[in-house]
């Protein structure tokens, strides 16, 4: 364990507001935060990727999702799972600020792309056996750091505020690949909607159940957290009497615009399954 | 990316569809349709723009040996003529055999 | 003098044969290899070129799109039983997943369980030609990759759900992380399967970490033939569609795997912690330290 400050992000920062007394465990880990709280009698499990300078892989001291983080990603889920398995399951929050995956020579070699895979397995586990999994977007949700921590869940939340990006790759990454400036693929955003970063133009493709608005994500007050922990029990508790899966992410206002496409292609498909 | 319509006189009627190549660097897709129109329609999608004298030239030349009656796409991707005539005989292959 | 050189010895005989007869899958085209794959004449593919699909993101960016969005749906038989063949065409951008073609996948994966829950069997196989995400349509194609991932830990639940990374694009990004999910890999020695691509890695970590130019670095971390002998993959093939047609036969017939690669979660958090970062074994060293067989 280091003796020094450890490095704050928004990741740490609502861990620690929404853990409130509850004691992390000692994931091993400096990288990976865990508490069980207890929220009005709803037993809560948070989980949350934050930076740590002394991380055993150099690739991955900068709250990205490295070779060791999804792994203990997926012990930790698979613990509360098991834990449950004859009681009432727990809820199961991933708090998001992940900058990306690790990338890196040995990230590459010991099979990054299966640690990433054990820790969406998890989620998907805990979510099909029974436990609400709500990811809550506080920060960066880049790439594979959102398919391992969060898009399995059964609810997507996020914070409505700057700084809150949802993408597959960094902008400068990006425009480079796509042969574009920065600016102009911040032009694109505005009528490729898949492509912005703002969280608001994310919304508008249904995968987010709600967009929580007025919220400092850096320094939230005590009754802007009470706010968040509130929507998140609510999204909770709509869980438990409508879990749905994946697919219900198609089923509001937003996704019948903007993903029309992905709702037509499974309609058809489905007609044309069996031979005429 | 640039959109290209053509017409050409329908004689031929096909029974039979066809759908050849990949929208692959320096290569193209082509689909043939029977259609029932009094002329075919060819639309060309291309991602290089100003060559619309080239297509022009390239499917003026095939629908002189081959008059069908059809509807035809192209999706392309910066392939040169030579490789769009030989899709476009691969593609008429298909809807002869 | 003259001598023809021709030794009709058997077993030179045999391998000149098989050579000539060798059918490259690396140099098929998504719908090829999906109808090689099956039985003859069985090949029947869902949502074709010509039905006509809408593709709302790429003639928005000035980007030609293709007719299948670059994934090949095929229903029909593989050894005589009802198989699906989900085929990535890794010529259209990249085999990049967009809204469409990753739709596709996900809802094939979604219909095949269902087929299953109503006691109709179907043997699913994943050819995975891909960058990964489509960063044309960036979060949107990361939010269907999701659903894929979804549906195939569903699914593999009834049946095998098996993959194929042939090359020469490989198997990276999300689909990788996919990948790491099916029940069953088959890889060929061009094969690569990893989450970044090696240009990424080298522009986010830099050239010394890793060249991206350098082939045989490279394919010692993640090829194929590395992939297989460090048991992240359950068989290597050469490229052949008869070997690869056997080899996937093979692991049909395995059937359900009890514990998935992504569920053995100790097993490989006892393996990473037999590294030390700060004396990193290379590509060789880590086939002695982590052999083929994972142990429980």
């Amino acid at each position: 364990m280091s003796l020094r400050a450890p490095v704050s992000s928004r990741g740490r920062t609502w861990f620690e507001a929404l853990a409130e007394n509850a004691l992390p465990i000692n994931t091993g880990l400096g990288s990976l935060l865990v508490a069980d709280p207890t929220w009005e009698g709803e037993r809560v499990r948070l989980l949350v990727i934050v930076p740590d300078p002394q991380n055993h892989f150099p690739r991955a001291r900068h709250g990205e999702l490295g070779l060791e983080e999804g792994w203990a990603l997926a012990h930790h889920v698979r613990d509360a799972i098991a834990a449950d398995s004859s009681s009432p399951k727990r809820a199961i929050v991933a708090i998001v600020d992940v900058q990306s995956q690790a990338y890196g020579r040995l990230e590459a070699l010991l099979g990054i792309h299966l640690s990433l895979a054990a820790a969406a397995d998890a989620y998907a586990t805990a979510r099909t056996a029974g436990h609400p999994v709500v990811a809550l977007i506080v920060g960066t949700a880049l790439s594979g750091g959102l398919l391992a921590h969060g898009d399995q869940g059964h609810r997507l939340l996020a914070l409505g505020a700057p700084g809150v990006i949802v993408h597959a790759m960094r902008k400068a990454s990006a425009a480079r690949i796509t042969r574009r400036t920065v600016e102009e693929l911040d032009e694109l955003g505005k009528t490729v909607i898949p492509m912005a970063y703002d969280i608001r133009q994310f919304a508008k493709l249904g995968l987010l159940h709600e967009l929580i608005a007025g919220i400092d994500a850096d320094a939230p007050s005590a009754a802007q957290i009470a706010k968040v922990k509130e929507r998140i029990a609510a999204a909770i508790t709509d869980i438990r009497s409508n879990p749905g899966d994946l697919t219900s992410r198609l089923d509001n206002a937003e996704a019948k615009v903007t993903r029309a496409a992905s709702i037509e292609v499974r309609r058809r498909l489905a007609e044309q399954w069996n031979a005429p | 990316m640039e959109t290209l319509n053509f017409e050409y006189k329908a004689t031929q009627r096909l029974t039979r569809r066809s759908h050849v190549g990949v929208v692959g660097s320096g290569d193209l897709e082509v689909l043939i349709e029977p259609s029932n129109q009094s002329t075919s329609h060819v639309r060309v999608r291309t991602s290089v723009d100003g060559y619309a004298q080239i297509w022009k030239a390239v499917l003026d030349r095939f629908f002189a040996r081959f008059e069908p009656a059809a509807h035809v796409e192209i999706n392309d991707f910066g392939a040169t003529p030579g490789t769009v005539t030989l899709r476009l005989e691969q593609a008429a292959e298909g809807v002869r055999s | 003098m003259t001598s023809t050189i021709h030794s009709d010895n058997p077993i030179t005989k045999e391998r000149r044969d098989r050579f000539l007869s060798r059918q490259s899958v690396i140099e098929m085209r998504a719908r090829e290899r999906a109808r090689a794959l099956l039985d003859p004449g069985s090949f029947r593919e869902v949502l074709n070129p010509f039905d006509r699909l809408e593709f709302p993101w790429l003639p928005l960016q000035g980007i030609v799109p293709e007719s299948d969005d670059g994934v090949v749906v095929a229903r029909g038989q593989f050894a005589g039983k009802p198989a699906v063949i989900m085929a990535i065409e890794g010529a259209f951008q990249g085999g990049g997943m967009g809204e469409v073609s990753a739709t596709k996948i996900a809802a094939a994966l979604a219909l095949a369980r269902r087929d299953w829950e109503s006691s109709r069997p179907i043997l699913p196989v994943l050819l995975l030609e891909t960058g990964g995400v489509r960063l044309q349509e960036a979060n949107l194609g990361e939010a269907v990759v999701a659903e894929i991932h979804a549906e195939i830990i569903a699914l593999r639940r009834h049946t095998p759900v098996i993959g194929v990374i042939t090359g020469m694009i490989g198997c990276f990004g999300g689909m990788s992380i996919a990948a790491g999910l099916c029940s069953y890999l088959v890889v060929l020695p061009q094969a690569r399967l990893e989450l970044n691509g090696p240009e990424v890695i080298e522009q986010e970590a830099g050239i010394d970490e890793l060249n991206a130019g350098d082939k045989h670095l490279i394919w010692s971390l993640m090829g194929g033939e590395q992939r297989y002998e460090t048991g992240f993959v359950d068989a290597l093939v050469e490229d052949d569609v008869k070997a690869l047609r056997q080899a996937v036969q093979a692991l049909a017939e395995r059937g359900v795997r009890s514990r998935h690669r992504s569920e053995m979660v100790e097993e490989y958090r006892r393996r990473l912690a037999t590294i030390d970062p700060a004396a990193p074994p290379d590509g060789p060293a880590l086939r002695r330290m982590w052999p083929r067989e994972v142990k429980s």
